[in-house]
């Protein structure tokens, strides 16, 4: 019986863990937001399974024929679930940003007008698509602000996201350069809003891939808290 | 024989802690060490690799836990004499039929393994069910579509890697025809679901593949994390601009990061120093053979398969992606 009531108890802990995450939204550290409603699915089912099993009646049992000794992999579940539920670390910021060169794809937005609004609110990667794709000719004249986290780089400081697809694992930031004044007590992995406009002309190449980093122009700049969601997609 | 009385026997039949009392006492250290592990990660190396690490776990685990149901549900519901019918009855047609079949099961490659698992135990000819393992997740119309989205423009890119992918599957079965041995299959039988009720068994079915899958899962996550931070990706973009070792650095690459089939397109379409057939060469070794997939191929059937299905298979895949990217661009 040992056997069966051990995975019954760690698929407890799993579905339970899975279920916590995306209740709290701590999931969105590590996954894309829109995995939420098959966490939740995935959550019930394994505490499901895990209960109808602690549940269940003896039957035949023949834990037996599994070997005593040898080790059960069902025990290596426990570590993620622990480091989810006790350190819980952060969402990817400036060391990976540091690492990976930005990821421009032209697939990754449309580029039609921008939407409105004065300043208007872009994506970092919506930007810097419009800044390299576009030439920047859907953003002059506009105020545009952007948020994300800064990174020191040769000239000055990097505004940066990581844009994921799926998870984590697949993420890469998307990178632009600002000009002008910044808070002086600024570092590394720090988060900030800034409102400004586009300063054509001016791109750094990537030190890891070579690919160009377009520019803003910084108006005004303010720290603000991480946001919930710290990926975009 | 007698030994003397007072040293114990060494033997197996020591008495053992109980597994669910270890448990709740791995919980209970856990929980009061928690300070000292918090203070003991917090380098931003360790952090990234934990965060990539538990990022895989939680994107794979639904799709490891619909495997798990689907394939129980083939255990249990699913009478053997239907893939009988179901399947052509030659081997060399059963491969291509079932390299199809492939594109109904939407999700990543987490899911295909339990399954393909469930399918040899229910009597499919292994040649067909690994032609299903390694086509499901590449060809499925979720991957088709992300995979035009992340190439606009490029709709021969979704082609390509449709028909690489049915290519290496198809292949790779009637490989596993010709050259596969059955002592390297290792496919458990279930004898714990000998006599159950038919619920009984589809809970202890599930039970039994999810506590594996996601224990082979873990190993895939951690050696595939410590990969991810390990190679620096400066490293791939000196190899860019040549052809050969660009198609090889590249299949390497999607054997290390272990993407999710489901988004690897978007980093393939960020390569963009690399040619189009190195990252069709990513797009379909990728789904098929990768750190993660390579563990839990192993907890399902057994090292001895795994070690050498791998490996032909990032040659054949490769190699697939190569013709048909010729053929392409």
């Amino acid at each position: 019986m040992v056997r069966r009531h051990l995975h019954a108890l760690v698929l407890a802990l799993v579905g339970g863990t899975l279920l916590k995450l995306a209740v709290s939204g701590a999931y969105k550290q590590y996954v894309k937001v829109g995995l939420k409603p098959y966490l939740i699915a995935a959550g019930i089912v394994v505490l499901a399974v895990a209960a109808a099993s602690l549940l269940a009646r003896r039957g035949p049992d023949h834990d037996h024929a599994h070997g005593h000794g040898r080790f059960d992999v069902v025990w290596l579940l426990v570590l993620p679930m622990l480091t989810l539920l006790l350190i819980a670390p952060p969402a990817l910021g400036s060391y990976s940003a540091a690492r990976s060169g930005t990821a421009l794809d032209a697939a990754s937005s449309a580029l039609g007008p921008l939407p409105p609004g004065d300043p208007v609110r872009l994506s970092v990667l919506d930007y810097a698509s419009r800044a390299v794709f576009d030439d920047g000719r859907s953003l002059t004249g506009h105020q545009v602000t952007l948020s994300g986290f800064v990174l020191p780089g040769e000239h000055g400081w990097y505004l940066v996201r990581m844009v994921i697809r799926c998870c984590a694992a697949d993420a890469q930031p998307i990178k632009v350069g600002l000009a002008g004044t910044l808070p002086d007590t600024l570092k590394a992995n720090d988060w900030i809003a800034v409102t400004g406009r586009y300063l054509p002309g001016r791109t750094d190449k990537d030190p890891v891939n070579g690919e160009p980093i377009p520019y803003l122009t910084v108006v005004s700049a303010a720290p603000i808290p991480a946001p919930a969601v710290q990926y975009e997609s | 024989m007698t030994r003397p009385a007072p040293t114990p026997a060494p033997t197996r039949s020591r008495p053992r802690v109980g597994a669910v009392e270890a448990f709740l006492a791995v919980l209970l250290v856990a929980v009061l060490a928690r300070g000292w592990l918090v203070a003991h990660t917090g380098s931003p190396r360790v952090q990234t690799w934990l965060t990539i690490f538990v990022s895989i776990v939680l994107q794979a685990l639904p799709f490891v836990v619909l495997g798990t149901v689907v394939s129980a549900a083939i255990a249990v519901l699913v009478p053997p004499s239907f893939f009988a019918r179901a399947l052509p009855r030659r081997p060399a047609v059963a491969v291509p039929v079932a390299g199809v079949a492939g594109a109904v099961l939407p999700g990543c490659e987490c899911g295909s393994v339990p399954i393909a698992g469930a399918l040899v135990r229910r009597g499919v000819t292994p040649a067909a069910a690994l032609a299903f393992l390694l086509s499901a997740p590449a060809i499925n119309p979720v991957v088709l579509a992300a995979t035009f989205v992340a190439f606009p423009g490029h709709l021969e890119m979704v082609w390509a890697r449709l028909g690489a992918s049915l290519l290496a599957s198809v292949a790779m079965g009637w490989l596993w025809l010709r050259l596969g041995r059955a002592e390297w299959l290792r496919t458990p039988e279930r004898p714990e679901l000998a006599g159950l009720s038919r619920g009984a068994a589809f809970v202890a079915a599930c039970r039994t593949d999810t506590a594996q899958a996601g224990g082979y899962l873990v190993i895939g996550a951690l050696t595939a994390a410590t990969l991810n931070v390990g190679v620096p990706p400066k490293l791939l973009h000196a190899v860019g601009g040549q052809p050969v070792l660009s198609v090889l650095v590249l299949a390497c690459l999607a054997v290390v990061l272990s993407l999710c089939s489901e988004g690897d397109a978007f980093v393939a379409a960020s390569l963009t120093q690399f040619s189009y057939t190195a990252r069709l060469a990513f797009l379909v070794v990728g789904p098929m053979v990768d750190a993660k997939l390579f563990a839990m191929q192993a907890g399902t059937f057994g090292r001895r398969f795994a070690v050498r299905f791998a490996p032909a298979t990032f040659v054949v895949a490769t190699l697939s992606a190569v013709v048909v990217g010729a053929v392409a661009w």
